[in-house]
């Protein structure tokens, strides 16, 4: 008798048991993330703390020559200057894109969207990344040097991959920002005598506006982050983007071509993970940016209540 | 509650911490164990991957002859495989380039095998209408002195240079037999033969370089100074350009390691593996080059 009242039933075990997998779940996560982070940052700074290499040039001079080890001469800005470009071009291709996409699917056509539509472009985003680079290397690139002479490699190869390769993220945001509209703001529209262009325009682009741009932000998160398919199309050469059709280079596809290629603790290497730290200064801006975005419109939406 | 909190995350910075650090400075040997006399455990080779597809085939064989014993092949570039084997990573290391010539290996922690040469040649697009060069000319041309086909004896055309990655074997080995300290001009790289064997069968007017195994059809090889770039001519070092494919193991290697070395240079890869994929047995050289440069008669 005794024993039984003070002995935790089934469900309070269960419930423990329970809170026992979140938190051990929670943790293992943490670590990770901890771990990530001070790994990237420690080596990251190697290159300024032990091989004494400028912070300043590196971040504005555009060479990259680790070889001679007396003087290095090495700088990101070029690096950084392309990922901008080529990320900026894909966005501006895309946008307008998957905007009229997505208000294909969720106003005009919601049946055939829906289920045609919006399937197929949520198939875009199952395709590993080195299949655009390769579609791009073998379609688009002889396409580009027939039609603008040169190799066809370079920055406008690789927005246009990256275009792709966004869309998908970019609709399917859009979708839901525009499905995030209440119905009855579209019907009120409508009673008033509002065209469906009006409604489109004045109601649901207007209100769903900032979510947009989250969809737009996290697009430009993505092409940011991209490494293979980029590298693939691009040319890799550490210069300037001056032209479209000038071979670049960016932070990611530097990366990939010269990680194999170095030795642990090296300048060589070093530099590299300063590369990543960069990139993942970056990201966390990005983040933070939609996170802020998104912050913003909800406390305006809270005051127009 | 806050308090709380932060106190947990402070703990978990400090557990990720210690993790990190146990995780870098541990040694992660392999699991070996002889029982008896039949060979059993496990070896990892990391790196090269222009050695990748003969030290894959070795493995097969090496395997379905020593049942108990598994060979873990991986790429991961020259580089990778000699810092992994230097740290004590991973059992053996392969390279195309001498440990001595990429800084910051801990050289007297490795022991260097030998395994095969491979020879390398430049390659152009068919339609420059280029066959032959002098080696000061192809200096030139990735010194980017010459820039256009006409200069050297081809077609009105631009040259498109396209070099392997910075580091890498194939880049170091052009670099050292070619360019010999000359710097080349600003260019395309590429992380790896294939992409190279495929930019230049495509694009007009480019030039790169390619190991003997990777050339086709649709690439013209150059002959440089008189010299055609074929195995014979490796043998007694006419053709200049070529390098050996290097196994590095740890100074005190374990058995496996030992034995599977000792298969690389057993008759059977060497006479017919080597060949069949396209490589020069280290058996039929008649010259030796050492990690500076220098060639002697064996």
């Amino acid at each position: 008798m005794n024993k039984q009242l003070f002995n935790s039933s089934k469900e309070i075990r269960q419930d423990k048991l329970g809170r026992l997998l979140v938190y051990s779940a929670l943790t293992v996560v943490l670590v990770l993330a901890c771990a990530m982070l001070y790994f990237i940052f420690s080596k990251g700074i190697a290159t300024f703390t032990q091989d004494h290499i400028n912070f300043w040039d590196f971040l504005t001079r555009s060479n990259w020559n680790t070889d001679n080890l007396q003087k290095p001469d090495l700088g990101a800005w070029a690096l950084m200057v392309t990922s901008a470009e080529t990320t900026l071009l894909a966005v501006l291709v895309t946008t307008p894109l998957a905007l009229v996409i997505a208000i294909y699917i969720v106003v005009m056509s919601p049946k055939i969207g829906g289920r045609i539509v919006q399937p197929l472009t949520e198939l875009l985003l199952g395709i590993p990344s080195v299949v655009y680079g390769f579609v791009g290397l073998t379609v688009l690139i002889p396409v580009l040097r027939r039609w603008a002479g040169g190799t066809g490699f370079g920055v406008l190869a690789a927005a246009l991959v990256l275009a792709l390769m966004i869309l998908p993220t970019i609709t399917s945001l859009a979708v839901e920002a525009l499905n995030g509209v209440p119905q009855s703001y579209q019907t009120f529209a409508y009673s008033l005598g509002c065209t469906k262009w009006q409604v489109i325009v004045h109601v649901l682009l207007k209100i769903s506006a900032p979510n947009l741009l989250v969809a737009v932000i996290f697009g430009v998160a993505r092409a940011f982050g991209e490494a293979l398919a980029v590298q693939m199309v691009i040319g890799n050469t550490v210069q300037l983007p001056l032209g479209l059709f000038t071979p670049a280079a960016t932070l990611t596809s530097k990366l990939t071509t010269d990680m194999g290629n170095t030795i642990d603790g090296t300048l060589a290497s070093n530099a590299l993970w300063s590369l990543a730290l960069l990139l993942l200064v970056m990201s966390l801006i990005f983040n933070l940016l939609a996170k802020l975005v998104l912050r913003r419109s909800q406390s305006r939406e809270s005051i127009s209540r | 509650m806050m308090g709380k909190r932060s106190a947990f995350l402070t703990g978990l910075t400090v557990i990720a911490a210690a993790v990190t650090l146990t995780a870098c400075g541990g040694q992660s040997g392999s699991k070996t164990a002889t029982s008896g006399k039949a060979l059993s455990g496990k070896v990892t080779a990391v790196g090269s991957t222009a050695l990748q597809p003969l030290v894959e085939q070795a493995a097969k064989d090496f395997q379905a002859k020593n049942p108990n014993v598994t060979v873990n092949v991986q790429g991961g570039g020259s580089g990778t495989g000699l810092s992994q084997v230097a740290q004590g990573a991973v059992d053996i290391g392969n390279s195309d380039i001498f440990a001595e010539s990429k800084p910051g290996v801990a050289t007297d922690k490795i022991t260097e095998h030998k395994v095969a040469v491979i020879g390398f040649a430049p390659v152009v697009n068919p339609d420059t209408k280029v066959k032959k060069l002098t080696m000061v000319q192809l200096q030139n041309i990735f010194a980017g002195k010459v820039t256009n086909w006409k200069q050297v004896g081809g077609k009105n055309e631009k040259i498109v240079l396209v070099n392997r990655a910075t580091g890498s074997g194939t880049r170091a080995t052009f670099d050292d037999n070619v360019m010999k300290g000359k710097k080349s001009v600003k260019s395309q790289e590429q992380d790896s033969s294939g992409a190279v064997q495929k930019i230049v069968g495509s694009t007009p007017g480019a030039i790169s370089y390619l190991a003997f195994s990777y050339l086709t059809k649709n690439l013209q090889a150059v002959a440089i100074d008189g010299v055609t770039p074929t195995t014979a001519n490796v043998l007694n070092n006419k053709w200049k350009i070529w390098s050996y494919e290097h196994m590095y193991t740890q100074k005190k290697a374990n058995k496996v390691a030992t034995a599977f070395i000792k298969f690389m240079n057993s008759d059977h890869v060497q006479g017919e593996l080597v060949k069949k994929l396209g490589y020069i047995s280290i058996k039929d050289m008649q010259v030796v080059k050492d990690a500076k440069g220098n060639v002697t008669n064996k």
